[in-house]
């Protein structure tokens, strides 16, 4: 069935903050086979003029949609995740994420359009410091295949 | 912390030379594992046949970091990525053998941007697939 649209502009914080770990940071880089010290080693880092060890541009992927997961889960809104498939992301950095960062996520079901016989649900996650400063921006496309013709 | 290329020595048209990146099933179940996203299609053949895919499939955000890699490695430093973004247009299937399968990513200067800042559009194939279409890494320049 057709997604439902009354969930536009719902938004879903995270349940708790997420503290970034050089440990987390390592592992996502190992797992991409991204071997650069920049990743894995702080005095490298530090050495390059950074604070700590950064996070890779997709990291935030670990934990931008843990409060999304709530919304697409819920049987009002009719998303048949089998049939699921990511269609687009992008980030927007305002600034770099740091090992030792604590971030809290904000997901908002942005947009919602049928294609064909698909439906296109765009979530926005807005990452932020706890004092709210904006850190990255999240658009996650997903395509619910054969969606919108039942 | 600034990127190692230098804005104006980047010309709009420059081919950024194409890198192989291996893909295996350990990658997938690594990746899984570092994710969080433990869909079985990227995992498991039985289940991944069952919903009609061919084999195992990468996770999209795999190939996408793939393509992050690529533009990190040429600018020297991840934290120059200031805006990336993709659409995924093809699967990238990853047989369990040996081989697995091979993501060919390659690059051009698509344009040059205020406050030394350029555009970098992406291409990505695995074998006669195009697997992400619409890639843009925009680059914060020295």
């Amino acid at each position: 069935m057709a997604l439902n649209r009354d969930f536009l502009g719902r938004s879903y914080p995270s349940a708790v903050p997420y503290e970034v770990s050089r440990v987390k940071i390592r592992e996502f880089a190992a797992a991409i086979g991204d071997h650069s010290p920049l990743y894995r080693d702080r005095e490298a880092a530090v050495a390059a003029g950074h604070p700590d060890v950064m996070a890779p541009p997709t990291f935030p992927i670990v934990f931008s949609l843990s409060g999304a997961g709530e919304a697409l889960a819920d049987p009002d809104f009719g998303l048949n995740y089998a049939m699921v498939v990511h269609g687009e992301q992008r980030f927007e950095y305002v600034r770099p994420i740091y090992a030792g960062d604590v971030l809290t996520c904000t997901s908002t079901i942005a947009e919602i359009r049928s294609v064909g016989r698909n439906e296109f649900l765009t979530v926005q996650s807005d990452v932020k410091t706890l004092d709210g400063e904006l850190v990255c921006r999240a658009y996650n496309t997903i395509v619910e295949r054969g969606g919108a013709a039942e | 912390m600034a990127a190692t290329v230098k804005y104006d020595e980047v010309e709009v048209g420059q081919q950024i030379p194409p890198v192989e990146y291996p893909v295996r099933r350990v990658n997938l179940v690594m990746y899984a594992g570092a994710s969080g996203d433990f869909n079985p299609i990227h995992w498991n053949e039985r289940f991944a046949r069952a919903v009609g895919l061919p084999d195992v499939i990468a996770h999209g955000m795999f190939t996408m970091a793939q393509g992050g890699r690529y533009v990190t490695d040429w600018a020297g430093d991840p934290t120059a990525v200031i805006d990336y973004g993709v659409r995924f247009s093809s699967m990238v299937v990853v047989p369990d053998d040996e081989e697995g399968a091979t993501i060919t990513v390659s690059g051009i200067v698509e344009d040059k941007l205020d406050g030394k800042r350029v555009v970098i559009a992406l291409n990505a194939r695995s074998g006669d697939a195009r697997v992400l279409s619409k890639a843009r890494a925009v680059v914060q320049l020295v």
